[in-house]
């Protein structure tokens, strides 16, 4: 039943990320992938938020279909490790080096606190 | 010419053309997607009985297989490529696939989870492993489809 729900949540997930992504680079430009950057930020904090709370112990703890749901089908749809990487390339093949790096170094860090501050947000629900 | 690809070259920053039918691409994409994510969480019950240690490698490989797609197909299928497919077939592929198969949560989440078990080494190599051999591989895919070009 788990392949289900990540089936669902994966296609779900693909489709928020191209109505999200292409809603920032039409906002903000292209010359740099916001859009990306925005979805794999968010999908870091729900990831990081929803696995605190089926961790055991958590709120949700042991709920697999939720986590099967939300965080490899949602989350795992929904951010890309693969645009990230070319976008990364093309920045660096259009001579644009600082973007690039500014690129690996912003995605790295802003998700890392975006899964932080999913779990610190856990951590204020009762029981989580 | 391009009897397939409706559009004038892009420029490279703006890879993922707009379709004609804007459902269609959605249609496409969540299809990629579903396959993509069904792929990785294969990948990653299969990880679990091959080698279950407190690493995340699957991950990383998932993501290497993913980035040389993405870099291999975008040249083959773009303004100088040999195949001649057209926008949705792009999405479908780079967009849905690709992006479905690949991920960028589970990385950021097995690296939080590293460091809040005392284990920055493994959690700074798994950055440095994922985006280092990440790069390489949309690289080698460029590179790759570039010689298929010619």
């Amino acid at each position: 039943m788990e392949w289900a729900w990540v089936i669902i949540g994966s296609a779900l997930g693909g489709m928020a990320r191209y109505g999200v992504s292409g809603a920032v680079a039409r906002r903000i430009g292209e010359t740099f992938p916001w859009g990306t950057l925005v979805v794999n930020v968010s999908g870091s904090f729900v990831i990081g938020l929803f696995g605190a709370l089926v961790a055991t112990g958590g709120a949700l703890g042991g709920a697999r279909m939720v986590g099967a749901f939300v965080m490899t089908g949602l989350c795992g749809g929904y951010t890309t490790f693969s645009s990230f990487s070319l976008q990364t390339l093309n920045l660096a093949r259009d001579g644009e080096w600082p973007r690039a790096l500014a690129n690996i170094v912003a995605s790295t860090a802003l998700c890392l606190l975006a899964v932080w501050a999913g779990f610190a947000l856990a951590a204020l629900i009762p029981g989580g | 010419m391009r009897l397939l690809c409706p559009h004038p070259p892009l420029p490279r920053s703006r890879i993922f053309g707009s379709s004609m039918n804007p459902l269609a691409a959605y249609l496409v994409i969540g299809l990629g997607s579903a396959l993509g994510g069904v792929a990785r969480y294969g990948c990653g019950a299969l990880a679990a009985t091959l080698w279950p240690v407190a690493f995340p490698w699957m991950t990383i490989l998932i993501n290497i297989l993913g980035s040389f797609v993405i870099g291999l197909f975008a040249t083959l299928t773009g303004p100088d490529g040999r195949l001649l497919v057209g926008t949705l077939w792009r999405q479908f592929v780079m967009v849905g696939i690709c992006g479905g198969y690949t991920t960028f949560s589970a990385f950021s989440l097995e690296t939080v989870v590293l460091l809040r078990a005392g284990r920055p080494l493994a959690a700074g190599g798994n950055v440095l492993l994922s985006m280092a051999l990440c790069l390489l591989a949309v690289w080698f895919g460029h590179r790759l489809a570039r010689r298929l070009n010619q």
